[in-house]
C-alpha cells in the first residue's frame, strides 16, 4: 500500500506531473468516485473520520471546519473555497514542493473540498514570489479545464466549479485567513474580527473555507483509499503523513513525507543527516519562524501537535530551523523580529508599536549597546504581545522565538550586554 | 499630487494602454466585483511599466471607479508593488532566517561592491535594483535570490556576481 500519498509519485527529474502522468498514478479517481456515488455529506464524513488536521500551522480538524459551512437548500451562494499558498513563514518551504511537483493533487483536493462544502468558486492564493509554482499551476489549470475537470457539469455530473489563480502582491499577513480574504477582495490585507467566522461570512460576505495547500493535498488520497487507511498511516494515535523539513547547518536540508508522530530525531539525524562537520546543535525552531525554540534534549519527542505543545512550542509548519553553535542566537532572534516588525500590518497598537520597539532593543543588544534592564523590557513585550492581546496571531507568533530564546539562551544575551559586543563575531 | 487625487475622468484613457485594459478585463472574469481588481490592476500595470506612477495609480482608480486614495493605500501596503521607478531587473535577495544563517549578508556586501547599491537602491546605469525579500521558500538551498523572475539557490558571492554579469548580457 502506498504510504507516502503526497510525494510517492513525484518525478525524480524535479518537474511537475502532467495530467496524464497524474492520472496514471490513479489521479482523479477519487473525484470520479465522489461524483459518481458519494453525497457531499459522505465526502465530508470521510475527511472528518480520517482525522485530517489543518497543515497551515494550527492543526484545526478539517472536517469540523467544513461542517460549519451552511449547506443544502437555504445556504447562501456563491460559496468559496481558497487554497492558502501564501507560504511566507520564514523557514517554511513545504507547500512549494507540492505546488511545483504535483499541482493536480492540489486541484483534485480542491475539487473534492468544494464538492463537500458545495462551493461554487475556488481560488488558489499564491504568493507573488512563487514564480515557478505559478507556472506549474497555470499549466495544470489549463490541462484540467481542457479535460472538463473544472467548469460546469464536471465529469457529466451536476457539480460545477470555477477555479482561479490569485497571485498576491506580497505581505506575510496575507497568510492569515481573514487577511487573505481582504487581499482577495482587492483590499489592504488587515485581518478581520472573528466572529463571524469565514465559514459563515468570508469572501464578499459569503461562506468561505480557507485551507492550507498540504491539507487539501491529503483529501484525494483520503477519499480514494478511505479514512481507515489514512488513519493507519500515522504513528500511535496520529493520522496520516506530514511533510517535515529541516534547514540551517544540517548535512542534507530538505523536505520529507513521514508518518505523523515521527520523532524529531529521525527528521534531524536520519533525514537531514545531523549537523555539518564542525558545527554542533544548539537548538531549533520546530515549525517555522513563529514557534518557540526547543533544545537537543527535545529530539526524542514525536512530531505531534500535542507533544510539541506540551514541550512549550508548536509543530507549526513542521519545518525545523536549526540553530548551530557558531551562530549567535541573539542575531538569529533579531533577524526574526526584524521580519515580524516589517510584516506587522499595523492594525493594532501592541503589534504595530511593540514589534519595532522589540527590534530596536535587540539591535542595541546585538551591537553591544544593550543595558541589563533591556531583558526585562523584552520579557514585558512578550507579555504585551502574547496570545489574546493583539488582533491576530502574528504578534504572539513573533514572541515565541523571543520568549524561548530569553529562557534558553539567556547567557548569550547577558554576555552581549556585559561584554559590550557580540561574542560570536570574529575580532 | 493634488492633480492626481482630483477625481477627473479620462485618466484611464490616457494612462492605461489597450493591452493593460484588456488584461484587467480578463482578470475581471475571476472576481465578482470590479473594486476587487485593484491588486490585479496594479500588478498588470507594473508588469508593463516596471513600477506604478502617480498617473498609473489615478488611471487605475478611474478605470475601476474607486477612490485614488484607496488604490494608493493598497499599493503602498504590498511589498511587491513598486511606487518608485526600479531598474530593468530587480534583485530580490532573501534575508530571512535560514539565508541569514547561511550568509546572505556576504552576498549583500558583494553586490554592493559590484554594483554600488544597497537595499532600496538602483544602479547608476538603471540596470539593477536591490531589494530584500522575505523567505523565498528555498531554505534547503540557501542562500537564495530571485533575479527578475528566476530563482537562484545555493548562492555564494562569486556566483551572484557571475549571475549579475550574465543577466546583463541576456536580453
Ligand atoms: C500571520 C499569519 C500567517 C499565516 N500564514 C499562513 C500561510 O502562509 N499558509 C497557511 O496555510 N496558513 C497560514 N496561516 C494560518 C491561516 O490563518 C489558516 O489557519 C490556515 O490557512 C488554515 O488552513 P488549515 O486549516 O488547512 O491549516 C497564517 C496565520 C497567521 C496568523
Ligand atoms: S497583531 Fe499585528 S499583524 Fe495582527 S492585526 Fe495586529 S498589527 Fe496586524
Amino acid at each position: 500500500m502506498m504510504e507516502r500519498p503526497l510525494t510517492h509519485h513525484l518525478k525524480d527529474d524535479g518537474t511537475a506531473l502532467s495530467l496524464a502522468e497524474y492520472r496514471a498514478t490513479g489521479g482523479y479517481e477519487a473525484l470520479h468516485k465522489a461524483l459518481s456515488g458519494m453525497a457531499a455529506e459522505d465526502v465530508l464524513e470521510e475527511v472528518r473520520s480520517a482525522n485530517l488536521r489543518g497543515r497551515g500551522g494550527a492543526g484545526f480538524p478539517t472536517g469540523v471546519k467544513w461542517s460549519l459551512v451552511p449547506r443544502g437548500e437555504g445556504a447562501p451562494h456563491p460559496k468559496y473555497l481558497v487554497a492558502n499558498a501564501d507560504e511566507m513563514e520564514p523557514g517554511a518551504f513545504k507547500d512549494r514542493l507540492l505546488l511545483e511537483r504535483n499541482p493536480h493533487l492540489l486541484l483534485e483536493g480542491m475539487l473534492l473540498a468544494a464538492y463537500a462544502i458545495e462551493a461554487d468558486v475556488a481560488y488558489i492564493f499564491l504568493r507573488g514570489e512563487y514564480v515557478d509554482p505559478a507556472r506549474c499551476l497555470r499549466k495544470a489549470l489549463a490541462e484540467a479545464r481542457d479535460a472538463g475537470l473544472i467548469g460546469t457539469h464536471i465529469l457529466g455530473s451536476d457539480f460545477s466549479l470555477e477555479l482561479h489563480l490569485h497571485i498576491s502582491a506580497g505581505r506575510y499577513i496575507c497568510g492569515e485567513e481573514t487577511a487573505l480574504i481582504n487581499a482577495l477582495e482587492g483590499k489592504r490585507a488587515t485581518p478581520r474580527a472573528k466572529p463571524p467566522f469565514p465559514q459563515i461570512s468570508g469572501a464578499w460576505g459569503r461562506p468561505t473555507v480557507v485551507n492550507n495547500v498540504e491539507t487539501l493535498c491529503n483529501v484525494a488520497p483520503i477519499v480514494r483509499h478511505g479514512a481507515d487507511w489514512y488513519r493507519s498511516l500515522g504513528l500511535g494515535d496520529e493520522s496520516g503523513t506530514k511533510l517535515f523539513g529541516a534547514s540551517g547547518r544540517v548535512r542534507r536540508p530538505g523536505i520529507w513525507e513521514l508518518p505523523m508522530g515521527t520523532s524529531i530525531r529521525e527528521i534531524f539525524e536520519i533525514c537531514a543527516g545531523g549537523m555539518q562537520e564542525g558545527y554542533g546543535l544548539r537548538g531549533f525552531l520546530p515549525g517555522g519562524g513563529s514557534t518557540d525554540f526547543l533544545l537537543p534534549q527535545h529530539l526524542d519527542l514525536p512530531m505531534t501537535y500535542e507533544s510539541i505543545g506540551q514541550a512549550g512550542s508548536r509543530m507549526g509548519t513542521g519545518t525545523l530551523i536549526v540553530l548551530d553553535d557558531r551562530t549567535c542566537p541573539v542575531g538569529m532572534v533579531l533577524n526574526l523580529e526584524r521580519f515580524f516588525a516589517q510584516e506587522s500590518c499595523g492594525w493594532c497598537t501592541p503589534c504595530r508599536d511593540g514589534l519595532p520597539w522589540t527590534r530596536q532593543l535587540l539591535e542595541a543588544i546585538e551591537a553591544g549597546q544593550g543595558r541589563p534592564e533591556d531583558l526585562a523590557t523584552l520579557e514585558e513585550h512578550c507579555g504585551f504581545m502574547g496570545p489574546g492581546k493583539t488582533f491576530c496571531a502574528l504578534a504572539p507568533g513573533a514572541m515565541e522565538p523571543l520568549q524561548s530564546a530569553l529562557k534558553f539562551f539567556r547567557d548569550d544575551f547577558e554576555r552581549h550586554i556585559a561584554e559590550g559586543r557580540c561574542p560570536y563575531r570574529q575580532a | 499630487m493634488a492633480e492626481v487625487f482630483a477625481r477627473d475622468t479620462g485618466w484611464s484613457q490616457v494612462y492605461l494602454s489597450d493591452e493593460e485594459r484588456a488584461e484587467i478585463e480578463r482578470e475581471a472574469e475571476c472576481y465578482p466585483r470590479r473594486e476587487g481588481l485593484c491588486i490585479e490592476a496594479l500588478r498588470i500595470v507594473q508588469r508593463h511599466r516596471g513600477w506604478v506612477s502617480d498617473h498609473s495609480l489615478a488611471a487605475i482608480a478611474d478605470y475601476l471607479n474607486v477612490d485614488a486614495a484607496e488604490v494608493e493605500s493598497v499599493a503602498t501596503f504590498y511589498n511587491l508593488i513598486y511606487r518608485r521607478p526600479v531598474g530593468r531587473r530587480v534583485i530580490l535577495l532573501c534575508n530571512s532566517v535560514t539565508c541569514w544563517m547561511l550568509g546572505c549578508e556576504t552576498l549583500r556586501t558583494r553586490i554592493q561592491a559590484e554594483l554600488g547599491i544597497d537595499f532600496g537602491e538602483t544602479s547608476a546605469d538603471g540596470e539593477f535594483t536591490l531589494l530584500p525579500v522575505t523567505c523565498l521558500g528555498d531554505c534547503d538551498h540557501a542562500p537564495a535570490a530571485l533575479i527578475g523572475d528566476r530563482h537562484h539557490h545555493d548562492l555564494d558571492p562569486d556566483r551572484i556576481v557571475a549571475l549579475l554579469r550574465q543577466s546583463r548580457e541576456d536580453e
